[in-house]
C-alpha cells in the first residue's frame, strides 16, 4: 500500500544484480526480499514486460450489476416483445438466479438517442455520460460465470469465484509499486451501502498486506486512526515520534535488524499522512466550477460524486489505483425508479471524472473502468418492473490508457440476451488491463502454495480490439 | 535469482570461502527443483497438457523419450541425451523451455543436469514423501544443537552467544503464553539462571506450559490453519456459533492431547465409538468453511465449494500439499492425480452439514438427569403392563388398518415466488429447501398426478441431517411455521390457477393458539397480529394465523404431519398441474436464523374417504413401517412414546414425563460438524470435469493417492471406508508428511519462519530445507513421544539454538539475512493478537478468562457502517471482559478486524498456514491511536506511577522494564525524561490538558494511583503511549 523509496529499491533489485544480502540492509526492503524469495518465481520484484500505455488506474464498481438494457445497449426488438415469452432456443442450459428463465420479455424502461462524433446509441438516464461518448471505448460483449453477487464480484475484482485471491488492484500495485510515499498506492473510496463481495473486493489475498487496498471514509477518520487520541496535539505529537524514532535508533544500534529502521519509516510515514490525508479529503480548495462539474453541492457529504473528485486528487498525488465502490445497481424490483436515482447520484461525477482527467493531460495514461459485476435478464422479474441477475452479456466502458475512443466493441443479439460477436470474458478484460499497464498476463505470477498464480488465473486474452 | 533459496545462500557461502568437495549430486536438493521449475509443468504427471508424450518425473519414461527425440536420458551419456541437447540449443523452434515460458535453464543447472546424467541420472523420491528417520546425533549432546552446529560447521558458521536472562526470560513468556512477563517474574528468572541456567529454563517452561494461557497461546496457531470465524462469510456474512469448538481447540492444547488423536477427533469425532460431545463437537474444523446464504444460490454449488475449501484446508493444514491444484486437473508437480483428489474428497463428501447443541458439563448433568428421569419413568410402565410389547403390537396393528394409503407426489416444478429459494427434491421425493434464510415468502411445488377421485392431501414436515438440529425446521431450533398452504389446480392449456377448497384439517400434533415469542417479532408486525396455533390455522385463508408444531426442548425436532381435505374429490382431466404453495410469514424480521421456513416436507394425495391424520406422532406413524426387528433405537423410542401417550392408564406417568422434558436446560450454544451419510442417504462422489460442481463424471471412491500409501497397511484398520480410515492414515506414524508439518508449525510460530519456510507446501516445488536432518529428527522424537506437543515445545526451547542472542553484526546479516541457517535466536514482530494481549498485559489490564462466546471489539462507526448487512448485534462490552485476550475477538469474515488485520491476522476466508508480517503505517497508526491502545496506555501510566518509585527516572526505569524485561540504558533514560519533562511544562503551561489525555470513559478511579496527580498520569501516558509503539515492546528478541 505504501512504498518509502519504492523505485529506488526496485531499481536496485532490478539493476543491481550485486545479491540480496547486500540490498537488505535497505530497512523495507528486507521485508520485500524475503517474500520475493520465498514465494515469487522469479526471485524478484516484478517489471512491466514492455512499456504500458497506462501509468494508473481508476475503477468505478457499480456494485449489484447495472441493467446493459437500460443504459448501454438498445434492443427495440426487445420493446416489441415486451410481455412475450423469450424463444426457447434461447434458455437451453441458462440459469438465471431468482426467476424461471421462460418469463416474459420486458422492454426497455428508457429511451436512447446516438451521441457525439461516434453516434454511440447512450440512454436518456446518462445525459453526461453521453457527452464524453466520443472519449469511450464501449464493451458491450462482457461475459461472466457467476450469477449470484458475492462470488461474481470476486470474480470481476480478484478473477476467482473463490475468496482469498490477491484483487486486480493488489496485482497492479505489485506490479508496478507505488510513486505515492505520502498517501497508500491502492485506495478504495465507497458510497452506498456495503458491497455484497466485503473487503475480499479489495484484498491482497495472498500478496503481502501491503498490497491490500486502504479504504479512505467519508465520516470520521477518513483512514482509520488517523486523529491523535484526544488531548494529543501535533507538538506532542511530534515530540511523541521524535522521542519514539530515538529510543528505535538506539535498539537498531544494539540489534541491528533492519526491520527497526523499516518501522522508523513507517511511524513516520503515518505521521506524513496524518496531514496528507486530510488534506486530501479537504475539498474545499476545489474551485467552485470543478466542484459543479461533478456536482458536488456540499463538500463534506459523503456521496459518490464527491469520491470522483477525490479519485482525481489521489491519482493528481501518485496513487497507483483507485477504486470505487458503488452497491445500489440490484433492480430486481422497481427498475424504473430506482434505475433513474442510481444515474442521477453517479452519471454526471463519473462523466466529470473523465473531462477532469482529461483537461489536466491524465487520461491517456490512466485506465478509467465503468462497470459492474454482471448483467440485467431481458426478462421480467415480478410484476412489470424488475429484472434478475444475467451473466451471458453486459455492458462495461473503459476511457484513457491507449483505449479505443468512441468506440463500441462487441455486440449482442437483438434481445440483449447472448453475445453475438467478440465476447470478452472478464479474464480478458483483465488481461487486456494488465497489458495497457504493461504486464503479460501470463507473465505476472506470484508463486503461493507452489503454483505460479495470476489474475486471470489459467484464462484470458488479450483484446486487440478494444486497443487504440 | 532463479535458484531456491536454501541453495542461493550456500552458493554465496560457498562462494565466500569455504569450499565444498565435489559430493554426488543430490537428485532430491539439486536436480528435482530443475524440472520442477522448467520441464515438469509440461512433462509430468498431468497426461491432458503433457507435450510430446515426454514425461521427466519418471525415470523409466525419461529413459524411453518422448514422440519426436530419442531418450531424453541416457544414463553416463550426457551428450547423447536429448534433454541436453534440447536445452542447449540454438535453434529457437527447438530449445527447451520454450522461449515464451521465459524460463531458461542456466549454464550452472545444465552443468548440474549434465554431472548427474554421466552419475547414472538416478531418481529418488521426494524427500518429503519418504517417512522421517532421525539422523545419528552424538549422545549426551542436545539432538537440536547437534545437528544445527554440525551443519554450521559444515559451513564454517559459528552460532551466536546465549541470551541475556532477561531476554530469554522475556522470549519464553511470549512463546508459552503469548503474553510477556512482569518484571518481578524477570527478576526471579534472572536470578534463578544466575544460579543454574538450564534448571531455571526447564522449571519455566514446566510452569508456563502448565498454565491455560499456553493453550490460548497455541490454540491461535492452529485457528490460523483451520480459517476459524465467528461468521459465514459471502454477501449476508450472518454470525455462527462455532465457539465451542475453538474453546476445544485451547483445552486440547492445555491437556496436551496427542496430536495423532487431535487430528483424528477434529476429521472423525463422530465415527469414533460412541463419540462423546466433545468429539462431535472437535468436528467442527470441517465446518469452518464459508456458508453462502445470498438470495437465489443453488445450495449444492456452494456445498461443493464448501468441500473444495476443506481439502485447502486439508492440504495446508496438515498435509503439506497443495491439494487445491488438483482440483481442476492432475498436480503438476507433485504426485496427486485429478482422480486422487476426489479419492481424498470422497472421504469428506458423505456427510450432513449438521448443527447440533452444545452443553456445559453442568447442563450435561441436567440433561443426563432428565433422560434417565424419562426412562426411569418409563420403566415403570413397562413393569406395570407386563405385555406392553404385544399391546404394541396390536396398537400398531390398528394404526395400519386405519391409515390412508397416500401416494407421494413428483414434482414437475419447484420454486419460491420471489426466486429467492431454489427447493430440491430427495430421492424419496421429500422436497428440501436450503439457501437464504427467508424470512417472509414462500416455497411451492407443481406436480401433474393423476386426479382420479382425490379427497385429501398430506403435508409431511421430515427432519433432515442438514438442517439445524435435523430440523424439521430452518429456525435455530430447527422449528417452523406455515402461514398458509394454498392449493391450486391448472387445466392443461390454461393459464388460470383456479383454488381447491381445503375443508378440514388434521394434524398429528398442534401447539396451543397464542402470540409469537419474542424471537419471532417482526418489525412488519408492529401490532403483533400473528399468532400461532392449530393446523386448522394452514387452511383458514389467514396469513397472520399459522400452524406450528413445536413440541418444545428436546422433543422439537421430530416429524410431523397434516391431512388437509378437499371440498369434493378431485376428478380432473390428466394433465391438469396441482400446486402446492407454503407460506411463511411467521418469521423474526432479522435476516437469518429467526426464518421459520420448513426445512424438509413431502407432498401425498389419497382417494381414500375422509382421510385424517391420526393423534399418532408421525416420527412413529414412519417407524412403524419398518419390521419390528430392523428398528432403530430412535424409532422404537419413537413407537413407544407414541403408543404410552394412548394408554389411559398411563396419564400420570405421561405427564411426569412430560414434566421432566419441560427441565431439560436450554443449551449455552451449537457446534457446526459434520455427520456421516447412511443408508440410503449415502452420497457417492462424482470426479468433477475441471472442478466444476455441475459438471460429473466417473463415480471415484475414498482412497488415499499412490504416493503416498503406506509402505505396510495401516496400524489400525477400520472396518468401513471413511473419514475416520483416512484419519487413521494420516495419523499412521509411517505417514511422511503429517508429523512434519506439525512440527514445522511449531518451529515456525517459534522462529517467525519453518524448517520449511513455505509451511504449506511441502511438494515439489518448495526448497529443500536447510536443516532437513533436524525437522525429521523432531518430527520422529515427536511421535516417539505420544505425539506430545508439549514435549517437542520444551525439546526445543531447551536447545542452545533457541536460546541464542538475536542481535545480529551487518556481516552476519548480510550472509543470512533471513536466518535460515539459525545462527542465531529469533527476531520478529509478534502476531497481531500477542501484540494487543501485551499492551493489554503491560498496561495491567488483561482479562484473563478462558473460552466463552466471541466478544465485540470497539471498531469505528465508519467500518460498521459499511456492511451489506449491519451487524446490529456488535455491542462491545464495557465491563472488564473489554480487555479478554484476542483470540476472543468476533472475527467477521466481510469486516476484518482493523486492528488484527493491520498486523497481517487473517480473515479466515481460507486455511491460513503462514502469515505475512508487513509493516505499515496503517499499523503504526493502529497501535498508536487506535481506541484499546490508547487505554492501555493510560492505564500503563497509572501502573507505572503505582509500582514505578517515585520519580521520573526509576519510574522510567520500570517502564522499559515492563515493556523490554531489560534494564534501562542510559540514553534511553535521557529520551524518556525529557519527553516526560517537556510534556510535562506544557501541561502546566495549559497548552494540554491532563484530563483528556490521562483519563477516557473506562478510567476506573478506584484504581488511579493515591499520590499521582492527573499531571503525573497525563505525563506518563504520553510515555507509555512511545513505549507501547517501541520496536522491541512490538517485537519478540
Amino acid at each position: 500500500m505504501f512504498a518509502t523509496n519504492y523505485l529506488k529499491r526496485r531499481w536496485f533489485l532490478r539493476d543491481c544484480g550485486l545479491g540480496l544480502a547486500g540490498i537488505a540492509a535497505n530497512s523495507l526492503l528486507a521485508r520485500e526480499v524475503s517474500a520475493a524469495m520465498s514465494s515469487s518465481s522469479s526471485g524478484s520484484l516484478p517489471t512491466p514486460h514492455f512499456s504500458g500505455k497506462a501509468k494508473r488506474v481508476i475503477y468505478m464498481f457499480q456494485a449489484g450489476a447495472p441493467s446493459h438494457l437500460e443504459l448501454f445497449d438498445p434492443k427495440p426488438e426487445l420493446t416489441k416483445r415486451d410481455g412475450k415469452l423469450p424463444p426457447p432456443e434461447l434458455l437451453n442450459g441458462y440459469r438465471a438466479a431468482f426467476i424461471k428463465p421462460n418469463s416474459a420479455l420486458l422492454g426497455a424502461k428508457y429511451k436512447f438517442a446516438k451521441h457525439g462524433a461516434s453516434g454511440m446509441d447512450i440512454s436518456e438516464l446518462l445525459p453526461h455520460t453521453a457527452s464524453i461518448a466520443d472519449d469511450l471505448c464501449m464493451i458491450r460483449s462482457m461475459q461472466t460465470d457467476a450469477v449470484n453477487h458475492a462470488p461474481a464480484q470476486i470474480l470481476m475484482n480478484t478473477g476467482s469465484q473463490q475468496f482469498g485471491r490477491p484483487s486486480f488492484g493488489s496485482w497492479t500495485l505489485y506490479g508496478l509499486g507505488s510513486e505515492c510515499e505520502d498517501l497508500p498506492g491502492y485506495v478504495v473510496l465507497t458510497s452506498a451501502k456495503g458491497t455484497s463481495g466485503g473487503a475480499s473486493n479489495y484484498g491482497c489475498g495472498f500478496l503481502p498486506t501491503s498490497y491490500g487496498g486502504v479504504p479512505f471514509r467519508s465520516a470520521g477518520d477518513p483512514v482509520l486512526y488517523l486523529s491523535n487520541p484526544r488531548g494529543i496535539d501535533a507538538p506532542a505529537q511530534r515530540a511523541s515520534l521524535d522521542t519514539l524514532n530515538e529510543l528505535n535508533r538506539l535498539a537498531l544500534g544494539d540489534a541491528g535488524d533492519p526491520e527497526i529502521s523499516a518501522r522508523i519509516d513507517a511511524y513516520e510515514m503515518a505521521y506524513r499522512l496524518q496531514t496528507s490525508a486530510p488534506e486530501l479529503m479537504d475539498l474545499s480548495q476545489e474551485p467552485k466550477h470543478i466542484l459543479e462539474m461533478y456536482g458536488i453541492k456540499d463538500v463534506k457529504e459523503a456521496s459518490y460524486a464527491r469520491n470522483c473528485l477525490l479519485a482525481r486528487r489521489l491519482i493528481e498525488r501518485g496513487v497507483r489505483f483507485v477504486q470505487l465502490f458503488h452497491e445500489a445497481w440490484d433492480q430486481h424490483g422497481n427498475l424504473t425508479k430506482a434505475i433513474k436515482e442510481n444515474c442521477q447520484n453517479t452519471d454526471q461525477a463519473s462523466a466529470a471524472l473523465v473531462k477532469d482527467l482529461k483537461q489536466r493531460g491524465l487520461l491517456d495514461d490512466t485506465l478509467v473502468v465503468w462497470g459492474g459485476e454482471f448483467g440485467r435478464t431481458p426478462m421480467v422479474q415480478g410484476g412489470n418492473d424488475g429484472r434478475d441477475h444475467h451473466n451471458r452479456c453486459f455492458t462495461m466502458w473503459v476511457a484513457g490508457g491507449g483505449f479505443k475512443k468512441g468506440h463500441i466493441h462487441g455486440e449482442t443479439d437483438e434481445l440483449g440476451f447472448n453475445v453475438v460477436k467478440d465476447a470478452v470474458h472478464v479474464h480478458d478484460l483483465n488481461a487486456t488491463l494488465l497489458h495497457q499497464l504493461g504486464f503479460d498476463h501470463e507473465k505476472l505470477t506470484y508463486r503461493f502454495q507452489g503454483r505460479d498464480f495470476r489474475l486471470t488465473d489459467v484464462h484470458g486474452h488479450v483484446v486487440k480490439g478494444v486497443l487504440a | 535469482m532463479r535458484f531456491p533459496p536454501a541453495q542461493s545462500l550456500l552458493a554465496i557461502l560457498s562462494i565466500s570461502g569455504s569450499a565444498l568437495p565435489a559430493a554426488p549430486v543430490d537428485f532430491v536438493r539439486e536436480v528435482q527443483p530443475i524440472l520442477a521449475e522448467h520441464c515438469t509443468h509440461c512433462h509430468g504427471q498431468d497426461e491432458a497438457t503433457r507435450k510430446g508424450g515426454l514425461r521427466l518425473d519418471v525415470r523409466e519414461d525419461a529413459l524411453k523419450g518422448g514422440k519426436s527425440d530419442g531418450p531424453a536420458l541416457v544414463p553416463g551419456q550426457p551428450d547423447t541425451s536429448a534433454l541436453i541437447s534440447r536445452v542447449l540449443t540454438h535453434d529457437s523452434d527447438e530449445v527447451m523451455p520454450p522461449p515464451k515460458e521465459k524460463k531458461p535453464v542456466s549454464a550452472a543447472q545444465v552443468e548440474t543436469l549434465k554431472r548427474w546424467i554421466t552419475e547414472g541420472a538416478n531418481y529418488a523420491k521426494h524427500w518429503a514423501f519418504v517417512p522421517p528417520v532421525q539422523a545419528p546425533v552424538e549422545s549426551g549432546r542436545d539432538p537440536v544443537d547437534a545437528l544445527v552446529q554440525s551443519h554450521l560447521a559444515k559451513l564454517g558458521v559459528s552460532p551466536s552467544p546465549s541470551a541475556p536472562a532477561a531476554i530469554l526470560a522475556r522470549r519464553l513468556y511470549l512463546d508459552l503464553t503469548g503474553l510477556p512477563p512482569s518484571p518481578a517474574e524477570v527478576t526471579a528468572f534472572e536470578a534463578a539462571a544466575g544460579q543454574d541456567r538450564p534448571s531455571a529454563v526447564k522449571a519455566l517452561v514446566a510452569k508456563l506450559l502448565a498454565t491455560p494461557q499456553y493453550g490460548e497461546k497455541w490454540a491461535r496457531h492452529w485457528l490460523d490453519a483451520a480459517r476459524y470465524s465467528d461468521s459465514n462469510g459471502y454477501e449476508k456474512d450472518l454470525p455462527r456459533e462455532q465457539w465451542a469448538w475453538r474453546d476445544w481447540v485451547i483445552r486440547a492444547f492445555n491437556a496436551d492431547m496427542p496430536y495423532d488423536r487431535f487430528l483424528t477427533e477434529q476429521l472423525a469425532g463422530d465415527l469414533l465409538p460412541q463419540p462423546t460431545q466433545d468429539q462431535l463437537v472437535a468436528t467442527g474444523l470441517l465446518r469452518n468453511s464459508m456458508v453462502n446464504e445470498e438470495g437465489a444460490i443453488v445450495p449444492e454449488q456452494f456445498r461443493m465449494d464448501e468441500m473444495f475449501d476443506r481439502m485447502d484446508c486439508l492440504g495446508k493444514a496438515t498435509l503439506g500439499i497443495s491439494l487445491q491444484c488438483a482440483q481442476c486437473h492432475s498436480h503438476k508437480f507433485d504426485p496427486i492425480s485429478h482422480e486422487e483428489y476426489f479419492g481424498i474428497f470422497a472421504y469428506f463428501n458423505n456427510a450432513y452439514e449438521a448443527q447440533s447443541w452444545v452443553y456445559t458439563p453442568e447442563e450435561q448433568k441436567q440433561v443426563a438427569q432428565v433422560k434417565s428421569t424419562v426412562r426411569g419413568v418409563e420403566e415403570k410402565l413397562k413393569r406395570s403392563r407386563p405385555e406392553w410389547q404385544k399391546e404394541i403390537a396390536a396398537w400398531e396393528t390398528g394404526i395400519k388398518v386405519g391409515k390412508p394409503a397416500w401416494n407421494p407426489l413428483k414434482a414437475t416444478e419447484l420454486g419460491s415466488t420471489s426466486g429467492l429459494n431454489h427447493p430440491t427434491q430427495e430421492v424419496d421425493l421429500s422436497i428440501l429447501t436450503q439457501g437464504h434464510p427467508t424470512t417472509k415468502g414462500d416455497i411451492y411445488a407443481i406436480f401433474e398426478p393423476a386426479l382420479k377421485g382425490a379427497t385429501g392431501l398430506q403435508l409431511e414436515a421430515l427432519c433432515h441431517g442438514d438442517l439445524p438440529f435435523n430440523g424439521p425446521g430452518r429456525s435455530k431450533y430447527g422449528t417452523w411455521a406455515i402461514s398458509e398452504m394454498v392449493v391450486t389446480t391448472q387445466a392443461p392449456g390454461s393459464e388460470q390457477w383456479t383454488p381447491v377448497k381445503l375443508t378440514r384439517a388434521t394434524a398429528d400434533f398442534s401447539e396451543p393458539d397464542g402470540r409469537m415469542e419474542e424471537d419471532w417479532k417482526a418489525d412488519f408486525d408492529k401490532e403483533q397480529k400473528r399468532v400461532r396455533g392449530p393446523v386448522s390455522y394452514l387452511i383458514d385463508g389467514n396469513d397472520d394465523t399459522g400452524w406450528r408444531a413445536d413440541r418444545g426442548p428436546g422433543l422439537r425436532n421430530q416429524e410431523g404431519v397434516a391431512v388437509v381435505q378437499f371440498e369434493k374429490p378431485l376428478d380432473l382431466p390428466p394433465g391438469t398441474k396441482l400446486k402446492v404453495l407454503l407460506k411463511f410469514y411467521h418469521s423474526g424480521s432479522d435476516n437469518g436464523r429467526h426464518n421459520t421456513q420448513l426445512g424438509r416436507c413431502r407432498v401425498s394425495l389419497t382417494e381414500a374417504t375422509n382421510p385424517e391424520a391420526p393423534p399418532v406422532d408421525h416420527a412413529a406413524t414412519l417407524a412403524i413401517a419398518t419390521p419390528v426387528d430392523q428398528r432403530t433405537a430412535a424409532q422404537q423410542e419413537a413407537v413407544f412414546t407414541a403408543w404410552r401417550k394412548t394408554v389411559k392408564e398411563a396419564a400420570p406417568m405421561n405427564d411426569q414425563i412430560a414434566a421432566a422434558w419441560k427441565k431439560l436446560p436450554p443449551a449455552s450454544t451449537s457446534i457446526l460438524h459434520l455427520a456421516e451419510r447412511r443408508g440410503d442417504s449415502q452420497r457417492p462422489t462424482h470426479l468433477l470435469d475441471r472442478g466444476s460442481w455441475d459438471r460429473p463424471k466417473q463415480l471415484i471412491p475414498p482412497h488415499i493417492p499412490a504416493a503416498l500409501q503406506l509402505t505396510r497397511g495401516t496400524a489400525a484398520p477400520t472396518t468401513s471406508n471413511d473419514r475416520l480410515t483416512f484419519a487413521r492414515w494420516l495419523t499412521d506414524p509411517q505417514a511422511p508428511l503429517t508429523a512434519r508439518v506439525a512440527v514445522n508449525r511449531v518451529w515456525q510460530a517459534l522462529f517467525g519462519s519453518g524448517l520449511v519456510e513455505t509451511s504449506e507446501d511441502f511438494g515439489m516445488r518448495a526448497p529443500v530445507p536447510e536443516h532437513q536432518e533436524l525437522l525429521d529428527w523432531l518430527a520422529v522424537d515427536f511421535m516417539n513421544h505420544g505425539w506430545s506437543h508439549k514435549h517437542l515445545i520444551s525439546t526445543i526451547l531447551s536447545s542452545a539454538t533457541y536460546q541464542q542472542d538475536s542481535r545480529v553484526t551487518a556481516e552476519a546479516r548480510e550472509r543470512d539475512p533471513n536466518n535460515r541457517l539459525l545462527a542465531r535466536g529469533p527476531r520478529f514482530r509478534m502476531e497481531a493478537e500477542v501484540l494487543r494481549d501485551s499492551a493489554l498485559t503491560m498496561a495491567g489490564l488483561l482479562h484473563q478468562e478462558v473460552g466463552g462466546p466471541s466478544i465485540f471489539p470497539p471498531v469505528p462507526q465508519s467500518v460498521l457502517d459499511y456492511n451489506y448487512v449491519r451487524p446490529t448485534y456488535w455491542l462491545p462490552p464495557d465491563g472488564p471482559e473489554r480487555y479478554r485476550r484476542a483470540l476472543y475477538l468476533f472475527r467477521k469474515r466481510s469486516m476484518p478486524d482493523p486492528v488484527m488485520s493491520s498486523f497481517d491476522a487473517p480473515n479466515g476466508d481460507l486455511a491460513c498456514a503462514r502469515r505475512p508480517r508487513s509493516n505499515t503505517p496503517l499499523s503504526s497508526l493502529t497501535a498508536l491511536n487506535e481506541t484499546i491502545f490508547v487505554e492501555a496506555a493510560q492505564a500503563m501510566a497509572q501502573r507505572v506511577l503505582r509500582e514505578g518509585g517515585d520519580n521520573d527516572a526509576t519510574r522510567a526505569e520500570y517502564a522499559i522494564r515492563l515493556c523490554t524485561s531489560r534494564a534501562i540504558q542510559p540514553a534511553e533514560r535521557n529520551q524518556i525524561l525529557s519527553l516526560a519533562q517537556t510534556t510535562r511544562e506544557r501541561l502546566i503551561k495549559g497548552e494540554l490538558k491532563a484530563g483528556q489525555i490521562a483519563f477516557s470513559a473506562f478510567t476506573k478511579p478506584e484504581l488511579l494511583p493515591p499520590n499521582a496527580t492527573p499531571t503525573d498520569i497525563a505525563v506518563w501516558t504520553v510515555v507509555s503511549r512511545v513505549l507501547l509503539n517501541l520496536d522491541e515492546t512490538m517485537t519478540k528478541s
